[in-house]
């Protein structure tokens, strides 16, 4: 047993039950790692809860779509699905090709040329999703007789926003070209999509 | 705390006395909302609004158990389980969902009064800055459950609402993109946005009611304030909750519940929208996409950002918009005036009514297609809402001459106008 007058070492002190403690770290030491080792513990628990809010496989299974494209005659656009979402092919006719290569890059929002959106050797094909980037509405231009906008290309009816005859953004609230997603054709007529 | 003149529980018989002395639920009640909790005596109709609410609640987490039941929360099935299965076999189905949708409203339609029965009356100052706080935050549980509400109709309007609003949180840089489809569970709305949805709109509004004893517990610390906002300064100010509001409040309950019932069974889709009857198609958006009432403020200001400025419009408008309520959370330090009723604030009462103007023409702003015209008008609109709470108010708050405070309660009471006209004896005083 020990009192506060007695004479101990300089980092020890009385216990409650007037026993003396010689190093009272020791005890925060445990205290620290017993408390950070369940913090940790419990944090990770949470990354598998947070973790199966990410989408799942059988949704990651619908991510790959085939087209055949050999119908779409040069004008024409179709309405696809790719993961869910709208996918807008477009045979491009020359002069809408033409109209898209005569646009300055540096004057666009969202600088980018035709060339950048196709792939080498079908530049008269423009695959894009038909997600307008603003808020995620489906533009209209790719159906028969739809309002294709100011630029000929596809137009947002929700808050405006108009695209040009390469899908880029040139006029209204949405920041930026509309998505090209990844894609091949594995024949002259026949894209797969993702 | 209660005041020292508060009444006591004292359970007669030994059933009550058995229960106050192992569990004291009655007496925590009594003191709640019976008649040991004292209130001003002067309280007119719109503190009848934080009752109704309350009330709006329960009825919305009955109706919607209920609701539950019948609810298919898939993407094939939700919109034929309430529009074919709800709507016409489940018995009284029609006025279970009815009552639900538009008890939505009438919910909102009653917390926005008493929002701005907060603003007018000053209810937001000290000593009640907390009560005001965990209100903001019920504000944006209440507007979270309502939007996943209107989703689970899985119609046109609900889910090219989701699509909308969660395209908000792809404007935020970098991960934003990640985020999204995080929340929705894949790249567009569909069955795990559904499921996710339906659970939290379950969730929520237990941990609104949660929230709600928190408000009701910090508003029990310095007790309600009043149409004068001079404190309570004794007995005679006071009269018990029970009988007093119990009675006015029961009253109020009886008006709410005449409109609500006008609502359901004579206009029960005066408030929703005509598209939301279309199944949903993931490849068609509705000409004219808008919210519910309730949202339209938000809406319009949302869409009041046109051009980039540093950073991308639609960011600003995703940031304005939740700005537009976080900014609430400042409010008890931005207004710095000691005098909190707007009676006897003449500058501020003039601002307060602007507000409520301003914020009007941003809900029909919001509800009206995006012309030019209309989104001047939101700019200019949203340009105020801001300029009110972050210039308007603090200036005022410094400039402003207040009319004499009458010197108590009871003075104003018996002065004939519980508060809403200066006193003589204030005067002269």
């Amino acid at each position: 047993m020990a009192t506060p007058g007695d004479d101990l070492p300089p980092d020890a002190t009385v216990g409650p039950g007037g026993e003396v403690l010689e190093n009272p770290r020791r005890r925060d030491y445990l205290t620290i790692a017993a408390v950070s080792f369940a913090g940790v513990g419990a944090g990770v628990t949470v990354l598998p809860l947070i973790n199966s809010m990410n989408p799942s496989a059988d949704v990651l299974a619908l991510s790959t779509t085939e087209l055949d494209v050999s119908a779409i005659e040069p004008g024409q656009a179709i309405k696809a699905s790719f993961r869910k979402q709208p996918l807008f092919v477009r045979n491009l006719t020359q002069k809408e090709q033409d109209e898209a290569n005569a646009v300055p890059v540096s004057s666009l929002r969202d600088p980018q040329t035709l060339k950048d959106r196709t792939k080498e050797g079908h530049a008269n094909w423009l695959i894009t999703l038909g997600v307008c980037t603003h808020l995620g509405c489906v533009p209209l231009g790719a159906g028969e007789g739809e309002n294709r906008g100011p630029f000929g290309g596809y137009f947002c009816p929700c808050h405006g926003s108009a695209y040009d005859t390469a899908g880029r953004i040139r006029q209204g609230p949405a920041p930026k070209n509309l998505e090209v997603p990844n894609y091949e054709f594995t024949s002259p007529t026949v894209v797969v999509v993702g | 705390m209660s005041f020292p003149w508060a009444r006591h529980y004292e359970p007669k018989n030994p059933l009550t006395q058995w229960i106050d002395s192992r569990l004291p639920l009655p007496r925590f009640v009594y003191n709640a909302v019976g008649a040991g909790y004292p209130v001003p005596r002067n309280l007119n109709y719109f503190w009848n609004f934080g009752v109704l609410a309350g009330v709006a609640l329960v009825v919305q987490i009955v109706t919607g158990i209920v609701l539950a039941m019948h609810f298919h929360s898939s993407a094939a099935g939700a919109f034929d389980s309430i529009n074919g299965t709800i709507m016409r076999d489940v018995n009284a189905g029609w006025f279970l969902r009815f009552a639900h949708a538009n008890g939505a409203s009438m919910f909102l339609l009653v917390v926005y009064i008493h929002i701005f029965r907060g603003l007018y009356y000053g209810s937001y100052k000290a000593p009640r800055e907390m009560v005001w706080l965990i209100g903001v935050v019920i504000f944006l549980l209440l507007m979270a459950t309502a939007f996943m509400g209107y989703v689970l109709p899985w119609g046109q309007m609900s889910f090219w609402g989701a699509q909308v609003i969660t395209g908000f949180f792809s404007a935020i840089p970098v991960v934003g993109e990640w985020i999204r489809i995080w929340l929705l569970g894949g790249y567009a709305p569909d069955d795990a946005a559904l499921n996710r949805f339906f659970s939290l709109h379950y969730l929520l509004p237990f941990v609104i009611a949660g929230a709600v004893i928190l408000h009701i517990w910090a508003l029990h610390i310095p007790g309600s304030s009043n149409p004068t906002g001079v404190e309570v300064k004794g007995e005679q100010d006071t009269v018990p909750f029970h009988p007093y509001y119990t009675a006015k409040d029961g009253f109020g309950v009886g008006v709410f519940l005449i409109l609500f019932s006008t609502l359901i069974f004579f206009f029960p889709d005066l408030l929703g929208h005509p598209d939301n009857y279309i199944p949903a198609n993931p490849l068609s958006t509705p000409a004219h996409i808008v919210p519910e009432w309730y949202f339209w403020p938000f809406y319009a200001i949302l869409r009041a950002f046109t051009a980039n400025f540093i950073l991308e419009a639609k960011l600003w408008g995703v940031v304005a918009m939740f700005g537009s309520i976080i900014l609430l959370f400042f409010l008890p330090w931005l207004d710095k005036s000691p005098v909190r009723s707007a009676n006897y604030r003449p500058m501020y009462r003039v601002a307060f009514w602007v507000l409520v103007l301003d914020v009007l023409v941003l809900g029909y702003c919001g509800g009206s297609a995006a012309t030019p015209g209309i989104v001047v008008l939101s700019q200019i609109c949203a340009a105020y809402y801001f300029a009110h709470f972050l210039i308007i108010v603090p200036i005022i708050s410094r400039l402003e001459r207040p009319k004499p405070l009458p010197n108590s309660i009871t003075e104003a009471v018996l002065a004939g106008k519980s508060g809403s006209r200066m006193t003589e004896t204030a005067v002269s005083a």
